[in-house]
C-alpha cells in the first residue's frame, strides 16, 4: 500500500458539486485494504474506484479513502460454468474485454463502462436489460468483504449464514466494509454487437405505451426523452431497443463485420479541457441539442446493427464529459417510481420540463421486479434520469420532484444523489432500519463512514 | 454536510444574537429545516433566537461565548461540533462603539479591538482546527466596508474590521488545501439595532438582504462579496480617491 499522502486530496463526484479533503492511499493487495482498515482514522475509511457516482458516495472529507483501482487481478474465468473470479478494482470495461474472446459477456451494464466491480454491487448498478436481468447483485455468486472487526468474511446470496450480510452489501454503497472480490456469474454471447430497433414517439403517452406493449420482446430497452419540450410534445423520444446480436444477425444484418464479431471498439473523441466557460450547456444549446437528437433518429422505426460503444456507452468516447457542465457541476437525479404511479410520473416529466431548468441527457425506462437488497434502488415501474446543470432555483425544483416521488411511493437513486435531505431518503427507504441494524451490527464504531452517509445518516 | 445545491445541515452562529445571524439562520430555515447552533451570552435574547428557531422547524443547540474570553473559544467551537460536521459557520459578532469616544477613550478603543479583532482571530483559529480535522466546511466572515478605507468618522471600528478582513482573507488561502473555504462578505450601512439612532448611509441594506447575498455566495462558492453588490465599485473607486478629496467626501 502506498503509504496515504499527508496533505490531504479533494475529491468530488462525477458531477463536480461538494469538494471535500480526505488522505488518499492506492492499494494493491487484500492485506493492504485489512491493514488500512485496521487504522482507520478516527473520520473513518471508504474504499473508492473510478469516482462515476455523481453526488458524494466515494468522499470522506476528513478521512482515509481507498484508491481500489490497483487491486484489478481477474483471477479466473471459468467458460464451462460461466463464472469470473475477479479483484473489486477491476473496471467492467477491462472485465468486458477480458470475456469477449470467450463469448462471455457482463450481465448487467450501466452507462459507462468505466465502473469498478466493487463500485458496482456498492451501488447495485442496472443497465438496459433491468426488465429480463435485474441489477448488478442479482449476479453475484458471492463475495469477500473486509470488515471492521479485521476479518475477510466469505458472503453469499444462497448462504443462510451470510446471506443478510451480502444483501446489505449490494446497494449498500461501501458502508458494510470493502468489497476485496467477487464471483459473478456471466452471459454467453456470439458476437460483440447489437441488434437494434430505433423508433421515435411523438410524446410521453406514445412512448410509455410502447415501452408497457413491447419491452418483453427485448432484452435491451431504454428511451432517451427530451426534457424541454412541453404542450402536446411533451415527452417525445427516442426508443432504442436491442437484443445480443447472433451469428446469424450478422450475416444477415451486417456481413462486412462478421471478421470482428467480438471485437471491442471505443475510439477516442478527445478530452473536455479544464476550464470549460460556465452557462455553455444553456437553454438555447440543449434546445439545439435535444432537437437534433430527435431529428437525427429516423422517424419510422429502423433496424440496424450496433456496436457496444453506440448502443452502451455512447459518452464513453469523450473524457471528462461533466467539465462541459461548468464549474458548479451538475446534479442527477433518478429516481423510480412504481406501476400504477403512471399519472404521477408523468406529472413529474411535465413539472422538470416546464421548469425552466435544461436537461440534455434524459434517460427514462421501465425497471422490473427488485431484488432483495435493503438499500436496492431499482424496482418494477418507471424510472427517470435527468442531468441538470446546478444553478439558482434548482433546490426548489429537485425538492418539490422529492415531495411528488415520495407521493408515488417511489425514490431517488443514491448512487446519483447529492442533495437529498435526510428525512426525504428515510421515507423513500422503508427498509432503512433494516440496513442500518446491519450496519450496526458488522460496524458498531462507524470505521466506515462517507460524506453521503454522514449528510443521509445512513 | 454542506450538499451539491449549497445547503447546509448544520449552522453555527457566532454572536447569535445578531440581527444578521438571526436573518441568515431564518433564510436557510425558510427553505428547510436545519440544525443550528447559537453560540452567544447566555439570557434572554438568545432564548427568545433559540425559540423563533425551533418554531421554524429547527433542532436549536446553545452554546456559551464570550467574545473577550479566547481561551474558551476552542472549547466552544469543539462543543458546537460534537452535534455534527459544522458545514457553515458565521462570525458575526462584533461591537460598534462611539466613533469620537473610541478613539478619545483607551477603554473604548481597546475594547472594540478586543472583540471585532482579537476576538475574532481567536474564534478563526478555533475554527480552522475543526474545518481541517472535518475535511469541509465555510467560515462566513462578516467584516465591514467600513475596514477597506479608513474614514475620519469611523475609523477606530474601521480598523478593527480591517484587521478582521485581513485575517479572514489569509485563512480562506490556508484552508483552502484543508477543504475549508471563507467567505468574506462586506456590507455596507446595515439597519439593524447596532446601528440604531444612526443615520443610514446611501446604499444601505437590510439584515435580510445580506442573510440573502450570504446563503447565495455560500451555495456559489464565493470568497468575497459585498452588500449591496454595487458597493464593490463604489468602494474601489473609493480606495483611488486622493486623500485632500476623500477628506471633504460625506461619508
Amino acid at each position: 500500500m502506498s503509504a496515504p499522502s499527508t496533505a490531504g486530496r479533494p475529491l468530488a463526484g462525477w458531477g463536480r458539486t461538494a469538494p471535500t479533503v480526505a488522505l488518499v492511499a492506492t492499494v494493491s493487495a487484500a492485506d493492504d485494504v485489512v491493514r488500512a482498515v485496521a487504522s482507520a482514522p478516527e473520520r473513518g475509511i471508504l474504499a473508492r474506484g473510478l469516482g462515476r457516482s455523481y453526488g458524494d458516495a466515494a468522499q470522506n472529507a476528513g478521512g482515509l479513502v481507498l484508491d481500489m483501482t490497483r487491486l484489478d487481478r481477474i483471477h479466473a474465468i471459468d467458460a464451462e460454468a460461466r463464472l469470473v473470479d475477479v479483484d473489486a478494482g477491476v473496471s467492467l470495461d477491462v472485465l468486458m474485454r477480458a470475456l469477449l474472446p470467450l463469448r462471455l459477456w457482463v450481465p448487467v451494464l450501466p452507462g459507462t463502462s468505466q465502473v469498478t466491480i466493487g463500485g458496482a454491487v456498492a451501488a447495485d448498478v442496472h443497465g438496459k436489460n433491468h426488465h429480463v436481468a435485474g441489477s448488478f447483485g442479482n449476479h453475484v455468486r458471492s463475495l469477500d468483504l473486509a470488515t471492521a472487526d479485521g476479518a475477510v468474511r466469505t458472503l453469499a446470496p444462497d448462504d443462510p449464514a451470510t446471506s443478510a450480510l451480502f444483501w446489505a452489501t449490494v446497494g449498500g454503497m461501501g458502508l458494510t466494509g470493502i468489497v476485496l472480490r467477487v464471483t459473478l456469474a456471466v452471459q454467453p454471447v456470439e458476437t460483440s454487437y447489437f441488434v437494434v430497433d430505433t423508433e421515435r414517439a411523438a410524446n410521453l403517452d406514445e412512448l410509455m405505451e410502447r415501452l408497457v406493449e413491447g419491452d418483453h420482446r427485448y432484452p435491451y430497452s431504454v428511451a432517451w426523452f427530451d426534457a424541454l419540450t412541453t404542450g402536446h410534445r411533451l415527452g417525445r423520444a427516442v426508443l432504442t431497443r436491442g437484443r445480443s446480436a447472433t451469428r446469424d444477425d450478422l450475416e444477415a444484418l451486417a456481413p462486412e463485420l462478421r471478421r470482428t464479431a467480438l471485437a471491442l471498439r471505443r475510439p477516442s473523441r478527445g478530452t473536455v479541457p479544464r476550464g470549460m466557460p460556465p452557462r455553455l450547456l444553456n437553454r438555447l444549446t440543449a434546445r439545439a441539442f435535444n432537437e437534433l437528437w430527435f431529428r437525427v433518429s429516423p422517424a419510422a422505426a429502423r433496424r440496424d446493427v450496433q456496436d457496444v460503444t453506440q448502443f452502451f456507452h455512447p459518452l464513453d468516447v469523450v473524457q471528462d464529459w461533466n467539465r462541459l457542465y461548468g464549474p458548479r457541476g451538475l446534479c442527477q437525479y433518478q429516481f423510480a417510481v412504481p406501476d400504477g404511479a403512471e399519472e404521477q410520473f408523468r406529472r413529474c416529466v411535465r413539472v422538470i420540463a416546464e421548469s425552466g431548468h435544461v436537461s440534455a441527457l434524459n434517460v427514462l425506462k421501465r425497471f422490473g421486479p427488485r431484488n432483495p437488497a435493503p438499500l436496492s434502488f431499482p424496482t418494477a415501474g418507471w424510472t427517470l434520469a435527468v442531468d441538470i446543470p446546478v444553478s439558482a432555483g434548482l433546490d426548489g425544483l429537485l425538492r418539490r420532484l422529492d415531495a411528488m416521488v415520495l407521493d408515488a411511493g417511489g425514490r431517488v437513486y443514491l448512487a446519483k444523489d447529492s442533495r437529498l435531505p435526510a428525512t426525504t431518503l428515510a421515507a423513500m427507504y422503508p427498509r432503512l432500519d433494516e440496513f442500518r441494524q446491519c450496519r450496526a451490527e458488522v460496524d458498531p464504531t462507524g470505521r466506515f463512514a462517507s460524506d453521503l452517509s454522514r449528510r443521509l445518516a445512513l | 454536510m454542506i450538499n451539491a445545491l449549497g445547503v447546509p445541515q448544520r449552522l453555527l452562529l457566532l454572536g447569535a444574537t445578531s440581527d444578521i445571524a438571526q436573518a441568515v439562520a431564518r433564510r436557510y430555515a425558510a427553505d428547510q429545516p436545519l440544525a443550528v447552533v447559537l453560540a452567544a451570552r447566555p439570557g434572554p435574547r438568545r432564548s427568545e433566537a433559540a425559540a423563533a428557531l425551533a418554531a421554524l422547524g429547527c433542532p436549536v443547540e446553545e452554546v456559551d461565548f464570550e467574545a473577550t474570553d479566547t481561551a474558551a473559544h476552542a472549547e466552544v467551537v469543539r462543543t458546537a461540533a460534537a452535534g455534527g460536521d459544522i458545514d457553515v459557520a458565521l462570525v458575526a459578532f462584533g461591537v460598534l462603539p462611539d466613533a469620537e469616544e473610541a478613539w478619545n477613550d483607551v477603554g473604548t478603543a481597546v475594547a472594540a479591538a478586543q472583540v471585532n479583532y482579537v476576538g475574532a482571530v481567536s474564534v478563526g483559529v478555533a475554527l480552522a482546527a475543526q474545518l481541517r480535522r472535518q475535511g469541509h466546511g465555510v467560515v462566513v466572515a462578516l467584516s465591514s466596508v467600513a475596514g477597506e478605507r479608513p474614514r475620519r468618522s469611523n475609523f477606530v471600528y474601521g480598523s478593527t474590521k480591517a484587521g478582521f478582513d485581513a485575517f479572514y482573507t489569509g485563512l480562506g488561502e490556508a484552508l483552502r488545501e484543508h477543504g475549508g473555504r471563507v467567505l468574506v462578505v462586506r456590507p455596507g450601512f446595515v439597519r439593524s439595532k447596532m446601528t440604531t439612532g444612526m443615520e443610514a448611509a446611501p446604499l444601505s441594506v437590510t439584515p435580510e438582504e445580506v442573510a440573502e447575498a450570504v446563503v447565495n455566495g455560500v451555495a456559489n462558492g464565493k470568497e468575497q462579496l459585498w452588500v449591496p453588490g454595487p458597493m464593490r465599485a463604489v468602494m474601489s473607486g473609493l480606495r483611488h480617491v486622493p486623500r485632500p478629496v476623500f477628506r471633504r467626501l460625506p461619508i
